[in-house]
Formats: structure tokens, sequence, C-alpha cells
């Protein structure tokens, strides 16, 4: 139990999705102009992760892995080459099905989701996510944990970053930089406060 | 008053279709340095008080005095304890023999003098470093030189070490008046304090002159652990027998940066601060709080391999920066949360990281820098989800 709460605020806060690997930053840009929506995006990033990142683990120790097929009668049989487009398959599919769900069951948070569900089978943290999963060969307790705090993480970075996007509306950024420019700066500078955990050993 | 003649004389020039029409702003950087502004509100509805930009950017610096001027006396007190040990050398020694003065660290005047000899050049590099990119934005951009970059310039040479090489001093700072101010329009439009930013800045790109043991005091040779990296290694107990006891952490005689090391300096400062209301007390009381809830939390929790631990929220107050960034930064109006409840929520934030910076993270044996920019990314947040209970309670209260 103590391992998970550590991997938990590792992964929030000492491995930050966007604001120490820096993954996801296109969403993260583009999504974070209003702190309402940043903390939408925020939270389907975060479902998803819960989700694909444990799933992603069942595929792997259950289909992928060297020896993994035992089961049906294929004990010599690695397929981890096969992980890559595995993890963006069932990434895709879920995410798929999720809309669907909750576009069923749930039609609020379905609308206040919209576009962004779709938007997120392609933000590198999803996978990213899943990826650090199987190179640290998390099971499945800590996939799960893992997969929620990290989403957790980034969504906490995104909604500071629409926070501060909201104050600098009324400052006076110089022709050049507008928009994009002043954004990326303002992420490397949130960034350098992030590195206040880097080095905390749990 | 022959010099408000002059300035009436050229003035023209500066103005709309004169000669130097450019250079308006640094005309009137150099008047209202002399003279009051004169753009003034008459009519109503303005409120009008007397506590303009120009006033409280002042009073701000003239808060910093009993740091400064305690900061001179414990630099060269540091460091004539060390020549004492370890010989002199350099162009400040040769001064110092010529004027006469000698390196006796019981002379409180030759300490001064000793200490003005480190801090002087520190700040006139990042005045003129700083200044000079200050004034190039204000010239295109056509906004105002701002008192602002006072405060800036000495809350920064006074977090930076003595030894700092002067080319450091001013990369430092150009970064953080760029990177961390002009980019976002000047004074008042950024989100991040500029002196921070500089000083994080130099922290990341060059460790080696920024942290360690050999850099508080600029003696060759001579080594000075902070009372910080002492209690991280051996634990707060160890300090007395390097003799540091808690009165020599709170008035100040002890291994630091130029002028953070007092606390009694620091917390005259705060009075002054506080008095003028130029600070807002709930941004203090909220980040003694966190500090104080976090740390005794940590000392009842304890730990058999981290001593940290155990260091009780009065060793906290008075080592490190913490009593410094607690007057000086955490109080800034500009990056920090804007609303009531949010400064108390951003103090304790502060508060509470600074702890587990320099207790849980053994990276950064001092946490204070990373705990107020930290702070800083997150009140925006924090006055947006007060801003939308207010909004939420006055929905409810009016439905």
């Amino acid at each position: 139990m103590e391992g998970l709460v550590s991997l938990a605020v590792k992964a929030i806060f000492v491995e930050n999705l966007a604001l120490s690997f820096f993954l996801g930053m296109c969403t993260f840009i583009a999504v974070s102009k209003k702190i309402s929506t940043a903390i939408g995006l925020g939270i389907s990033v975060m479902i998803v992760q819960t989700i694909t990142v444990p799933a992603n683990n069942l595929i792997l120790n259950y289909l992928l892995a060297p020896g993994a097929l035992a089961w049906a009668g294929f004990p010599d049989v690695d397929l981890t080459f096969l992980g890559l487009i595995s993890y963006i398959g069932v990434i895709a599919a879920l995410v798929q099905i999720l809309e669907m769900v909750l576009d069923k069951y749930f039609p609020p948070l379905y609308n206040a989701l919209g576009v962004f569900l779709p938007l997120i089978t392609v933000n590198c943290a999803i996978l990213g996510g899943s990826l650090f999963m199987v190179e640290r060969a998390y099971d499945f307790p800590e996939a799960l944990t893992y997969g929620a705090s990290s989403g957790f993480g980034w969504a906490l970075a995104i909604t500071a970053m629409a926070g501060v996007r909201e104050k600098l509306k009324y400052s006076d950024i110089p022709d050049g930089l507008q928009g994009l420019g002043v954004t990326f700066i303002s992420a490397g500078l949130m960034a350098l406060a992030f590195m206040s955990f880097s080095g905390v050993n749990l | 008053m022959g010099l408000r003649n002059v300035f009436d004389r050229i003035e023209p020039h500066f103005h709309k279709g004169g000669r130097y029409e450019k250079y308006y702003s640094i005309y009137e950087m150099v008047e209202s340095l002399v003279y009051t502004p004169k753009t003034v509100t008459t009519v109503a509805p303005h409120a009008r008080s007397y506590i303009d930009m120009k006033r409280i950017m002042t009073y701000v610096v003239l808060a910093t005095i009993p740091c400064i001027l305690f900061g001179l006396y414990n630099t060269g007190l540091q460091t004539n304890l060390a020549i004492a040990e370890y010989g002199a050398s350099g162009w400040r020694a040769w001064i110092i023999e010529t004027l006469g003065i000698g390196f006796n660290p019981a002379n409180p005047l030759a300490n001064m003098l000793h200490g003005l000899l480190y801090f002087l050049p520190i700040y006139l590099v990042t005045l003129v470093a700083g200044g000079i990119f200050e004034v190039i934005f204000a010239v295109v951009r056509r906004h105002e030189v701002n008192e602002g970059f006072l405060v800036s310039s000495m809350l920064y040479t006074l977090i930076l070490p003595a030894s700092t090489p002067l080319w450091q001093v001013a990369l430092g700072i150009i970064f953080g008046v760029v990177i961390g101010k002009e980019v976002f329009g000047g004074t008042g439009k950024n989100f991040l304090n500029p002196a921070l930013v500089g000083r994080a800045f130099l922290y990341f790109a060059y460790p080696a002159q920024m942290s360690g043991d050999s850099v508080w005091t600029p003696v060759d040779g001579f080594s000075g652990a902070t009372a910080l990296s002492v209690s991280a290694s051996d634990g707060f107990t160890a300090l007395p027998e390097r003799g540091i006891t808690w009165m020599d952490a709170f008035i100040g005689t002890i291994q630091g940066c130029l002028g953070e090391t007092s606390t009694i300096a620091c917390l005259i400062g705060l009075a002054f601060l506080l008095l003028t209301k130029i600070a807002n007390w709930r941004l203090v009381a909220g980040c003694l709080l966190g500090m104080i809830a976090f740390s005794s939390l940590l000392n009842v929790i304890g730990s058999d391999s981290n001593p940290m631990f155990a260091m009780p929220w009065y060793w906290h107050l008075v080592v490190g920066g913490y009593a410094f960034g607690l007057v000086f930064m955490v109080t800034e109006p500009v990056s920090a949360s804007h609303t009531n409840t949010g400064r108390w929520i951003y103090g304790a934030l502060i508060g509470f990281m600074v702890v587990m910076i320099r207790v849980l993270n053994p990276a950064f044996p001092e946490g204070m820098m990373l705990a107020i920019l930290f702070g800083n990314v997150f009140a925006p947040l924090i006055d947006y989800f007060v801003v939308q209970a207010n909004i939420k309670r006055r929905a409810k209260r009016n439905a």
C-alpha cells in the first residue's frame, strides 16, 4: 500500500507527464486558454489514462510478453514486437467505447467533454503512460495507480497552465510573441517551478 | 530650482513630435526618480491615495535596508574569519590594506567595509546589466521604466552567494528581467517573481557556483556549510556542535547568501511593510501556518534515516532563506494570489512546499526559492477557484 502511495505521488509531481517529460504538449498548449475547458480535458485524460494503462498491462502480461501465451498452448511465443501498435489500438478502441458509453448513459459529461475525447486518442501523454508502464514493469495494481495518478498530474499541470494563461490575458505581450510564443515560455517557466520535486526519492 | 528648470526646458524635446520622442521613457525615468510624477487624477470618481507605484516600490527598497546592512556586516565577518585562517588575496584585500583597515573580525567597521566590497560590485552589475535591458524594452515598447526594477535588482542581489562570478550575476538578472518580466509586458504583468526567475536560472545553469559548501564565503580553500546542509546531513541537533546556536541563526551570523541570513533584520523589514500596509498580512500568516503545520506533522511522523524530519518549526524559520522569502517574495503583490481567501491558501501552499523540499527532497537543501515559484504558478488557479466559490455562494443566496 505504501509503495502505491509513493508511486502515485511520484507520478503526479516528480515525474509529471506534462512538465517534466513534456508529453502531450500539443493539447497542453492548444486547449489551455480557459480554465473550465482545461479542467474538462484534464478529467478526460485522467479517465482514459486510468482505463488504458491497466488494460494495456493486461494485454502485455497475458498476450504479448514472452511466454504470456502459455495459457493458449504457445509457451515459446514472444509478441512484444506488436506492443506499440497494440497499445495504440487499445487506446483508440477504448476511447471510442468510452465515448459511446458516456453518450448513452452520461450525456451531460459527454457534452462537457465534447471534442476532447476523440482528440486524446492521439495524445502522446496517453501512449507515454502505457509505454512507461511497460518499461518499468508495473504489475496490475501499480499500473492502475500509475494510470490514474499520471493522468491527474497532467490534469493538474494543464489546469495551472490555463490559470496562468487567463492571467496573461491582461498582460502586454510583444507582437511577435503573442499566442504560442509566450505560451511556450510560460510552460518552460512552469517546468522550472516543478523542478522543486526533481530528486525526491520515495 | 535649477534642476526643475532644466527638466522643463528639455521636456518638449521628448514629447510627441519632439527631437527625442523615442527616448521619452528614459527622460521619464530620470525625472520621476528625482521628482514626484505630475500625472495625478484630480476629478471624481477616482479615489486618490498617496500610495502610488513609486512609493510602494521605494518602501520595499527601504524595508530591505536592515537586511542590506546586516548582510554587509555578516559577509565581511564570515570572510574575515576565514581570512584569519586562509589568508587574503585579490583586489579587495589590496584596497583594504591600502586603507589600512585590516581584517579583524572583531572590528564591525572592517567587516562592513569588506562586505561592501563584495556587495557593491554585484549590485552595480545587477543594476547596469538589468537596467540596460529594462531601458531597451522601455524605449522599443514605449512603456515607462518602472521602479519595480529597483526592487527586483535589490532582492536579486541579496539572494546571491557573495562569491558569484560577476558575469553570472549579469546573466541571471538579464534572464530574470527579459524572460521573467519583459516578455509579458513589464512590471505588474508577469506571473513569476523576476528576481527569483533569475536566481533559479543561475541555480540550475551553474550549480557549482550556486550551491555546495564553498560558495558562501568568498575565500579560496575555505569551506563552510550552511545551517541547512549541516542539518540535512547530520540533523539539526548537530548545529550547536558546529557553533551555530538558534540565536546565531536568528541574528544571522551564519553562512548563507548575501542578505538572507538574518531573521531579525527580515522581521524589522516585515514590521515596516506591514505597518505601511505594503505587504498583506494574510500572505505572511498563511505562509507561517503552512510551514508550522507541516513541519510539526513531520516531527510527529519522524524518520529513522532522515534527520530533517525532526527539525522543529522555529529552526525552519531562522535557517536558510525562509525569513527573507517570507518577507520580500511571498508578499510580492503581483505574483501572489489576489483574493483574500486565496492569499491564505497561497501562503500555506508555499509554507508547505518549503518544508516538503527541505525535508523530503534530498537534491535541494534549500527550498524557499522553488517553493515560491511553485506558489506563483498556482496563484492564478487559486484565485479562479476562490472566485468561482464566491459566485456559487452568491447565486445560491440570491436564488
